[in-house]
């Protein structure tokens, strides 16, 4: 069974066959990383570029590894220097890229919906890597990959969220792809981070992390943006790792073992503390390892469809 | 609807084939010291395993088995055929230096094997890479043989082999069906 769509813009309306076949196309391709040579023949001749309108590191090298590990050839554009800076706009910049007869897009941009709208004028497949605070269907299903490499499933689990909701399309993108398969979802931060009525997706809403710890199987920590929203969203950075910084002492209160995640970078002491970050229950680095399949997947799944 | 026009193999000859086999990657190799055996999924796999049990209930040595998937190195991926699902491979062992018998059910035009060799080159160094396929039937596309073969097949292009087994068909047999008729 090939995926339903020829794109993959979010999770929201995703089904659950299409999550796991990319979920079990991952595994063939986790194996891949394993060997000695861990490149694969089947997007040869493809060319892919990678649109960055908004900064990224690991987002942007992870994908374009994954491209490379598939042997297609890779097109990098960043948005500082280029065309964009002249004023040209997204369809234009969009249509030039195509007519250099690239085969599939893969887009970040700090518009939420700018590669739905992508999708609609240019013919090659879009793949979004992060649109505004909507959605980054990549990362949630590299966390999903992962959720159920450590602990064998994902139905069931009770995953928590813990963050700026609000602005967080990691987070948003999560809670789609979960719901769909079949986990429990609470997101917990304090209210100037949640979003209203984020009920009525389906998920649990927590404002105090030690009410929500001994019930959960997972945590997914998000990464707190020191410069933009201290003062603003919270008072003082301390005053955040005091109240929802995942600690090893709140975690043992909690009394059971509870995976930790991260979409990185991390700001340690600040969301986790770095004990935490850097122990064993923590899959932060599995994270990363793991999203090179995933997006290889991705990518081998639209590409060959037809 | 395919039909069938003959049982080339049958239960018993089934059993003596894999046997013979077995017996002669033993005497071309003189042991099987240096043997390793990777099967080509999905029947490949299951002949692999048989043929490994024989060489190892004979010599009394446990073999390394592995089983690989080809389909990320078919020349026909980017075609008009249906999305395959990928099986994976599974290859756990090294493979620098070994003597590799490759095994798959049916040799056909060829490229099956290519794509194996290539996946194979690409996870290690092999002394040699030595083929064994259950059944030849003829039309290679690419210069490739096999160095054991079960049973040699004159067939017409149209028509097809089908191989079943016990682990995923409840029984052990080879048959040559009729040219596809349209329904």
């Amino acid at each position: 069974m090939p995926l339903q769509s020829r794109h993959l813009l979010g999770l929201d309306g995703v089904k659950r066959e299409d999550i796991q076949l990319i979920l079990d196309t991952a595994v063939s391709f986790r194996e891949v990383l394993d060997r000695p040579i861990k490149k694969v023949p089947p997007l040869q001749g493809k060319t892919i570029a990678n649109l960055f309108f908004e900064n990224s590191t690991r987002t942007r090298l992870s994908f374009e590894l994954a491209e490379r590990r598939l042997s297609a050839d890779v097109l990098g554009f960043a948005a500082t220097g280029s065309s964009v800076t002249k004023g040209e706009t997204l369809k234009d910049t969009a249509r030039n890229i195509e007519a250099m007869k690239v085969d599939m897009v893969v887009m970040r941009h700090s518009a939420a919906g700018a590669p739905h709208y992508l999708s609609r004028v240019i013919e090659a497949n879009v793949v979004n890597a992060g649109d505004g605070a909507h959605e980054h269907p990549t990362q949630a299903l590299l966390d999903m990959y992962t959720i159920r490499e450590k602990l064998g499933r994902l139905e069931g689990l009770h995953v928590c969220i813990v963050g700026d909701i609000s602005h967080s399309r990691v987070a948003r993108s999560n809670i789609y792809g979960l719901l769909t398969m079949g986990a429990r979802v609470s997101v917990c931060g304090p209210a100037t981070m949640i979003p209203r009525e984020i009920e009525k997706l389906g998920v649990g809403v927590f404002h105090h992390i030690d009410d929500v710890l001994p019930h959960v199987d997972v945590l997914n920590v998000l990464r707190i943006q020191l410069e933009r929203d201290a003062g603003r969203l919270f008072p003082t950075i301390r005053e955040y790792h005091n109240f929802y910084g995942i600690t090893r002492q709140r975690l043992e209160k909690a009394g059971r073992n509870i995976t930790i995640m991260h979409p990185g970078p991390i700001n340690r002491d600040v969301e986790i503390s770095a004990e935490v970050a850097d122990s064993e229950d923590s899959v932060i680095l599995q994270q990363v390892l793991n999203g090179v399949a995933v997006r290889m997947a991705v990518l081998y799944l639209l590409s060959t469809k037809n | 609807m395919r039909k069938t026009k003959a049982q080339i193999i049958d239960e018993a000859g089934f059993e003596r084939t894999i046997t013979r086999l077995a017996h002669e990657i033993l005497e071309r190799n003189k042991g099987a010291e240096n043997i390793v055996i990777v099967g080509i999924r999905t029947r490949g796999e299951f002949i692999a395993r048989r043929i490994a049990s024989v060489i190892e209930r004979v010599e009394g040595c446990t073999l390394s088995i592995g089983s690989l998937d080809i389909t990320l190195y078919r020349d026909d991926l980017l075609g008009k055929l249906e999305q395959p699902q990928l099986k994976g491979t599974d290859i756990l062992f090294d493979l620098n230096g070994r003597d590799v018998i490759l095994i798959d059910d049916v040799l056909f035009t060829g490229r099956t094997i290519r794509a194996a060799l290539d996946e194979l080159i690409d996870l290690g160094r092999p002394r040699t890479i030595q083929l064994a396929v259950l059944v030849d039937r003829g039309h290679r596309q690419l210069p490739i043989r096999a160095d054991y073969v079960g049973k040699n097949v004159p067939t017409m292009a149209a028509e097809s082999i089908r191989v079943h087994m016990r682990e995923v068909d409840g029984e052990d047999a080879v048959l040559l069906m009729h040219p596809e008729i349209p329904e």
